[in-house]
């Protein structure tokens, strides 16, 4: 069955924000994100300046899903990790049950440190996630909910 | 899959523009980047080879407007079109809230689009979605070529559920944002059924 959307909570979100926070700060990297599996940035801490984080978030979740195709046809599940080494910045992505974690990082840090941290906060997001998912939201007024068709329609006006 | 953020008032959906190899999917996204104020979109990322066909993907998020207080962004894909890239196309349907065929309307080109919209049926149905019920839009392309089907014989041949129809030259932008705008319509209603 395809996923159900993910609601996000303003305090769930601020919640998510200070584990990347922390991740960023003990992984000594530029920045991190979390994306959702079909490449919907979901949040993102550090150095965002002038980066593209949409695109970003997209071409990773396109990379994951190329990657993860290539290893079922070798009879893996998946990779659970990629990484990206450049010149000066490298990326590290690890996959986090319909989520990916992406950090990216220069020479004030290293792969094996960012590969360390990103797997200690990932039972963390893992669970935080999973208590999302399971959760009720019936309390919350959907924006759409008493959307008009003039609502609609002036979108494209 | 629609992501709803209710921190920073956001939503996120996603459309995927579907079709044969050559129909004209890219020139869609690319007609709309063209038209759009850069401040309502980011960039238009195009995964292909040197030959301009498409290979992964092309990517673009469009913000449309406030709607209740929510940013209403919607990010468009199209998928490669050439039979073989059948594994790509499979991932890109992956949360998928509503979809384009984007159909060329040349008489040689009806078998293709046939095989691509039954493609299309089974690709969404692996993951888990029915055409049948997923916001969805008939785009007929390149009505301005001289070898055509006409519309109404291409509708009853590729038409699956009474959606809406649409006669598009994408290279001139024609019917390009009536396509788009009638998908997104059909996105949003979705979300006000919850």
């Amino acid at each position: 069955m395809a996923d159900t959307p993910i609601l996000l909570r303003e305090q769930q979100y601020h919640q998510i924000k200070a584990v990347l926070a922390r991740l960023r700060m003990d992984s000594s990297a530029k920045v991190v994100f979390l994306v959702d599996k079909d490449g919907q940035e979901i949040a993102s801490q550090g150095e965002v300046g002038n980066l593209d984080t949409t695109s970003l978030a997209s071409l990773a979740a396109g990379n994951v899903a190329a990657t993860g195709g290539m290893a079922q046809l070798i009879g893996e599940k998946e990779f659970p990790t990629l990484s990206h080494e450049g010149e000066k910045d490298s990326i590290h992505i690890s996959v986090v049950g319909r989520l990916l974690l992406m950090v990216v990082f220069d020479e004030r840090s290293s792969l094996g440190l960012v590969k360390l941290r990103s797997k200690q906060v990932s039972h963390q997001l893992a669970a935080m996630f999973d208590e999302i998912a399971a959760g009720n939201y019936d309390d919350l007024d959907s924006p759409f909910a008493g959307i008009t068709d003039e609502d609609i329609d002036s979108l494209f006006s | 899959m629609t992501f709803i953020n209710y921190a920073s008032r956001e939503i996120n959906c996603k459309i995927v523009y579907y079709g044969p190899g050559l129909c004209g999917k890219t020139t869609n996204l690319q007609y709309i980047f063209d038209s759009t104020a850069p401040q309502a979109r980011g960039k238009l990322i195009s995964l292909a080879t040197e030959t301009d066909r498409t290979l992964f993907f092309d990517f673009m998020p469009l913000e449309l407007g406030t709607v209740r207080g929510f940013k209403t962004r919607f990010h468009l894909y199209t998928v490669p079109g050439q039979v073989f890239y059948d594994a790509s196309r499979k991932l890109i349907l992956k949360g998928v809230d509503g979809v384009v065929f984007v159909a060329d309307s040349q008489e040689e080109r009806m078998d293709a689009n046939i095989e691509s919209l039954y493609n299309l049926q089974e690709n969404l149905q692996t993951q888990g979605y029915d055409l049948l019920k997923i916001p969805y839009v008939l785009q007929l392309n390149k009505r301005d070529l001289g070898n055509i089907v006409t519309a109404e014989d291409l509708a009853a041949e590729l038409q699956q559920k009474g959606e809406p129809v649409i006669e598009a030259v994408a290279s001139t932008g024609q019917g390009v944002f009536d396509t788009l705008k009638a998908v997104a319509k059909q996105v949003l209603t979705e979300l006000r059924k919850g």
